[in-house]
C-alpha cells in the first residue's frame, strides 16, 4: 500500500495525494461542498498538475463503488483467513427455512454462524430479532466460522 | 386612495429599476465567467456608467440601494467571519505566522507610502495601506479553480496566506474603524484602545459562548437558522456602529463565533445572499464616484497597483520557498495573490467620510479593476512562461 499524504486546503478541503506504482504522484482535492478533483502531477514541474477529473457527490459513490467493491471482498476474504471469522452473503431457498422465524430455525444453536442482517429486494433488515420470518429468495448476511457459515448455508438452501 | 396610488406607483419604479439593475450585473456576470475574469470590476465599471457623470446617468432610489449596499458589506464580512474554522485559524497561525508577516509589511507599505505621497492625513494612507495589503480571496479562489491549480504544491502556502489576512482584519478593521471615529490624537489613542477592548471581549464572549450558540442554532431548520445569522449580523453590526466600532467588524466577529456544522451549514445558506447584497454593495461603491475623479486617480492607482503586484509575488515567494516549491510554483502563487477585491473596497469604503475619502474611494475602485483583471491575465502568463522547454520571450509576446 502506498502511504497517503494528506494536507489541509483552509477554506476549500483536504487534498490527499499518493505515489502509484508506476511513480505518477496522484492527488485528490475534497472540496468542502463534496465535489472532488483527481489530478495528476506533471513530469516537466513537480508543484504542478493536470485535473484529469471532476466528480460531484454522487459521481464520486459511483466511482468508489467500480473501485472500492474488489477491495471489500479482499479484505473480507483477508478478515477470514486471519481471525478465523467470516462474513457471508447466502441466499435462502429451502422450503424449510422460508416461512420460518430466525428463533424458530435455532440457526446459531446449531451452525455457530449469527445472522447479522437480512436483504429482502431493496430493503436491509439489520440485527433481525428471533421472531423475524425469514422468506424464500432472503439472502442472509451472517458471521461465523468458515465451517458454520457451509453448514448454515446448507441449511438456508435445503 | 388619494395617497395610495402615487405610493404604488412609486414601488413600481422602484421594483423596475431594481429590476433593470439586477438584470445589468447578472450580464456583467455572465460575460465576467466568458472572458475568465472576476466579476467585480465590471460592476464597479457598471456603478461608474450610470452614476451621476456616467455615459447613461440613471435616477435610482438610493435610499434603498445604500442600505442594501450596507447590508452587502456586513454579509462579505460574515463570510469571511463563517470562512475559516478555529482549527484552520490556528494552524495558520502556527504554520505561517512568518509568511504572513512578511505579507503585511511588503503590501501594506505600498498603500500607506502612497497616501503620505498624495498628500493624505495618517488615516486615509492607513486605509490606502489596508486596500493594498488585502488579497481578494474570491478572485484568488476563481483562479485556482478555473486554471486548475486547486492541487498544485504551492496552493496551501496562497491559502494560508488568505487565512493570515483573514485573522489580521479582525485587529486592522477595529483599528481604522477608530481611527475614523476619532477627531483629536488623543481621542484616536482612546478609541483605538477602546475598540480594541470591546473586539478583545467579543472575542472572549464569542470563544466562551460561540459553542453554545452554535449548538443553540444547529438545531434550527435552514429556514430559522439563515434569518438567525441574517438577524445575529445587522444586530451585532448596528451595536457595533453604535459602540463607534463599525458595522463591518460587528458582522465579522459573528461570522468567528460561529463553530462546527452550524458554521458549514450557515456558510451554505448565507453565500446567495451574499452574492445579492455584494454585487450591489459594489455597483453602489462606484455609483457614488464621479467618472472624472476616478480618470484622476488612474495614474496614482496604475503606480500602486504595479507596486503592489510586484510586493504580492514577493509574498508568494516568500511562502512559497518554505515549502520548497519551484520558481514556476512560487509564480504561480504570485499571480493568484495580486488580485485585490471586495475587502479592498470595504475598506476603502470605511473612510468615504473622510477628507480624502472620495479620492481614496477612487483610487480603490481603479486599483481594484486593475489588480482584479490582471490576475486572471498574469496567472496565464505564468504557465505559459514555463522554465523549462519554451523561452520566456514567447510568454511575453503572448501578454
Amino acid at each position: 500500500m502506498p502511504r497517503i499524504n494528506e494536507t489541509q486546503l483552509p477554506g476549500v478541503g483536504v487534498r490527499h495525494e499518493f505515489v502509484t506504482a508506476a511513480g505518477q504522484r496522484v492527488a485528490v482535492v475534497s472540496h468542502r461542498t463534496g465535489r472532488r478533483e483527481v489530478a495528476v502531477y506533471r513530469n516537466d514541474d513537480p508543484d504542478a498538475c493536470t485535473t484529469v477529473l471532476e466528480l460531484d457527490a454522487d459521481d464520486t459513490g459511483v466511482l468508489a463503488e467500480i473501485l472500492g467493491a474488489p477491495q471489500v471482498a479482499a479484505a473480507t476474504n483477508a478478515m477470514q483467513r486471519i481471525e478465523g471469522l467470516g462474513i457471508d452473503w447466502l441466499r435462502v431457498a429451502s422450503p424449510v427455512a422460508s416461512g420460518t422465524t430466525i428463533g424458530a430455525g435455532r440457526y446459531r444453536a446449531r451452525t455457530g454462524a449469527s445472522i447479522v442482517a437480512v436483504i429482502r429486494g431493496d430493503e436491509t433488515f439489520g440485527a433481525p430479532g428471533a421472531d423475524f420470518e425469514l422468506q424464500s429468495g432472503d439472502v442472509v448476511v451472517a458471521v461465523g466460522s468458515a465451517e458454520g457459515l457451509g453448514q448454515l448455508g446448507s441449511l438456508l438452501r435445503g | 386612495m388619494m395617497l395610495a396610488a402615487p405610493a404604488s406607483g412609486d414601488a413600481a419604479v422602484v421594483l423596475v429599476e431594481l429590476g433593470a439593475v439586477a438584470l445589468g450585473l447578472a450580464v456583467l456576470a455572465r460575460a465576467a465567467t466568458r472572458l475568465g475574469i472576476p466579476a467585480i470590476p465590471l460592476y464597479l465599471l457598471a456603478g461608474l456608467a450610470v452614476g451621476e457623470g456616467g455615459v447613461a446617468p440613471l435616477d435610482v432610489s438610493q435610499e434603498f440601494i445604500s442600505i442594501a449596499a450596507e447590508i452587502g458589506v456586513l454579509l462579505l464580512l460574515l463570510a469571511l467571519g463563517l470562512e475559516y474554522t478555529a482549527e484552520e485559524l490556528r494552524a495558520g497561525l502556527r504554520g505561517g505566522a512568518g509568511p504572513g508577516l512578511a505579507d503585511a509589511l511588503l503590501n501594506f507599505t505600498p498603500g500607506v507610502a502612497g497616501g503620505l505621497l498624495l498628500g493624505w492625513d495618517v488615516t486615509a494612507a492607513v486605509l490606502l495601506g489596508g486596500v493594498s495589503w488585502i488579497t481578494s480571496s474570491g478572485v484568488v479562489s476563481k483562479v485556482l479553480a478555473d486554471l486548475g491549480w486547486m492541487a498544485n504544491r504551492e496552493t496551501p502556502a496562497v491559502l494560508n496566506l488568505l487565512v493570515l489576512e483573514d485573522l489580521a482584519m479582525a485587529v486592522f478593521l477595529p483599528v481604522v474603524g477608530a481611527l475614523v471615529a476619532a477627531r483629536s490624537l488623543g481621542e484616536t489613542a482612546l478609541t483605538v484602545a477602546a475598540s480594541i477592548l470591546v473586539v478583545t471581549l467579543f472575542l472572549a464572549v464569542a470563544l466562551r459562548f460561540g459553542r453554545r450558540l452554535s449548538r443553540v442554532l444547529g438545531g434550527a431548520s435552514d429556514e430559522s437558522l439563515l434569518l438567525s445569522v441574517f438577524g445575529l449580523t445587522l444586530l451585532v453590526g448596528g451595536l457595533a456602529e453604535r459602540a463607534r466600532v463599525s458595522a463591518a467588524i460587528g458582522a465579522f466577529l459573528v461570522g468567528l463565533a460561529l463553530s462546527g456544522p452550524v458554521q458549514q451549514r450557515a456558510r451554505t445558506l448565507i453565500g446567495p445572499l451574499r452574492d445579492l447584497f455584494a454585487a450591489t454593495f459594489f455597483f453602489f461603491f462606484s455609483f457614488q464616484l464621479r467618472p472624472s475623479r476616478l480618470l484622476d486617480a488612474a495614474v496614482p492607482a496604475l503606480l500602486l497597483g504595479v507596486v503592489a503586484a510586484c510586493t504580492k509575488f514577493g509574498s508568494g515567494w516568500v511562502a512559497c520557498r518554505r515549502l520548497g516549491i519551484g520558481r514556476a510554483g512560487r509564480l504561480r502563487a504570485g499571480a493568484a495573490l495580486v488580485a485585490r477585491g471586495e475587502f479592498s473596497i470595504v475598506i476603502a469604503s470605511l473612510g468615504a467620510k473622510t477628507a480624502s475619502g472620495e479620492e481614496l474611494g477612487s483610487i480603490a475602485a481603479a486599483f481594484v479593476l486593475l489588480t482584479a483583471v490582471a490576475s486572471p491575465l498574469l496567472a496565464r502568463v505564468v504557465v505559459r512562461d514555463r522554465p523549462a522547454g519554451r523561452s520566456r520571450r514567447t510568454g511575453q509576446i503572448q501578454i
